[in-house]
């Protein structure tokens, strides 16, 4: 299990953050496929926020194929499978990463700093072995 | 089809010649919970009084549970459950007397329930009223008003004068209640962080006047600050729809919009910026956005 934490201030709706902690927490590896996710109103206790909000970012994760939901046993982390086709997947990830650099950029970071950074997160992720192609 | 619990229909309301409302529409739709924000001043409270049939709207309608605000039956008070801003309690009763009247005057309070609230809130039931702490007692107006099992939920300012332990035990109160199926909650505030954990759906009243009326989720997604960069002094703002705010110090223009966000970066461009971008905002930054209004 990963812990759950929102933050009401940030500029991200809060939808948004459950849905990428557990977009991380399965990409370190820390969500196994299979393992249970809290209920809609386990979650909604735990961190003190609105069930609606909640059920939404559970949406949001089974149609990106994060997670599954059986009906009557609740929110499970997916075997890891794609849902996004391959250009679209590209298109996304190239978004991301110009997001990351520019604001590496404009915090005043080294090409080096930045390559040494990328290279240690590396390790920390799981990712797909082979290729999709 | 079932009428939404609240419905406020071109709602205009004036005390004297001054106008409080002016031409308030919106509506809260059963099961969800529903903030109204807004300024000291800005009509919150006017708004509810309007909607429990303690002030005629001069103009346009409130519906309650189905019901016109000025005309709601007797027993519709059973399934309505409402704690006023500052709720006065009755002081010299002790708890435990307090329960025992509401029981009486409510056909549809449960005792039990309000038991088990009092329990979960630590609330003394042989302390008088008057020795509470002003927590307690707004915690004993919340209990009460929940106690009747009500179908909506209003409550005005309940944050007003309350620590953080005491609003969070009050967030996870308002959790639980929509949580049992059905249960439907208006309340006002101006603590946005509480508003941002529990709200579906967010109105901000500014002079009487609706500026938002949105889910939580897409009001930030709508709403987007954009700080435009000049040589020079920055020009006034470009004439541009759905523009909040603007404001200009020397060499930034700082433009909030609704809706329109594609359009800022050309406009600022025509005008001679020399970068325009677009910033994160919070709730609380969106709200001083709205009700501080006008270009500065």
């Amino acid at each position: 299990m990963i812990p759950f934490r929102v933050d009401p201030t940030d500029s991200e709706p809060l939808f948004q953050q459950i849905v990428n902690t557990v977009k991380r927490g399965v990409a370190v590896g820390r969500l196994k496929p299979g393992e249970r996710l809290p209920s809609v109103r386990e979650l909604a206790r735990e961190l003190v926020i609105n069930p609606n909000t909640i059920a939404r970012a559970y949406q949001v994760l089974e149609a990106d194929g994060v997670t599954l939901s059986r009906r009557g046993a609740g929110t499970f982390v997916a075997e890891r499978r794609v849902v996004v086709k391959s250009d679209e997947r590209r298109r996304r990830f190239k978004a991301a990463l110009e997001g990351v650099l520019a604001d590496a950029v404009h915090l005043g970071l080294t090409a080096e700093e930045v390559k040494k950074a990328f290279a240690a997160a590396l390790k920390r992720f799981r990712f797909e072995e082979g290729s999709h192609e | 089809m079932s009428e939404s619990p609240v419905v406020f229909d071109r709602v205009t309301h004036y005390y004297g010649s001054e106008r409080a409302l002016d031409t308030v529409s919106f509506r809260v739709e059963p099961g969800t919970i529903f903030a109204l924000l807004g300024r000291n001043g800005a009509g919150k409270t006017t708004a509810l009084k309007c909607l429990l049939g303690f002030l005629p709207p001069t103009r346009g309608s409130a519906r309650l549970l189905g019901h016109d605000a000025t005309e709601l039956p007797p027993d519709l008070r059973n399934r309505v459950g409402y704690v006023a801003e500052g709720q006065q309690l009755v002081g010299w009763m002790k708890v435990r007397q307090l329960v025992a009247f509401q029981k009486a005057s409510f056909a549809s309070f449960d005792a039990e329930l309000c038991a088990v609230y009092l329990k979960q809130l630590g609330l003394p039931l042989k302390r008088r009223v008057f020795q509470l702490s002003r927590g307690m007692r707004a915690q004993l107006a919340l209990a009460l008003a929940l106690a009747q099992r009500p179908e909506l939920v209003i409550l005005d300012d309940p944050a007003m004068g309350l620590d953080a332990v005491v609003r969070r035990e009050f967030l996870e109160v308002m959790i639980d209640l929509i949580q049992e199926e059905g249960r439907t909650l208006l309340f006002t505030s101006h603590i946005l962080s509480d508003v941002e954990r529990v709200a579906d759906r967010v109105a901000i009243l500014d002079r009487g006047v609706l500026r938002v009326n949105a889910p939580l989720d897409t009001v930030k997604e709508r709403v987007g600050r954009y700080r435009a960069l000049f040589d020079g002094d920055a020009p006034a703002a470009p004439e541009l729809p759905g523009l909040v705010r603007a404001r200009r110090r020397r060499n930034e223009l700082v433009l909030t919009v609704i809706d329109g966000g594609g359009a800022v970066p050309e406009a600022c461009t025509k005008l001679g910026a020399t970068s325009v971008e677009r910033e994160p905002m919070s709730l609380e930054d969106l709200f001083v956005d709205y009700t501080s209004g006008g270009e500065s």
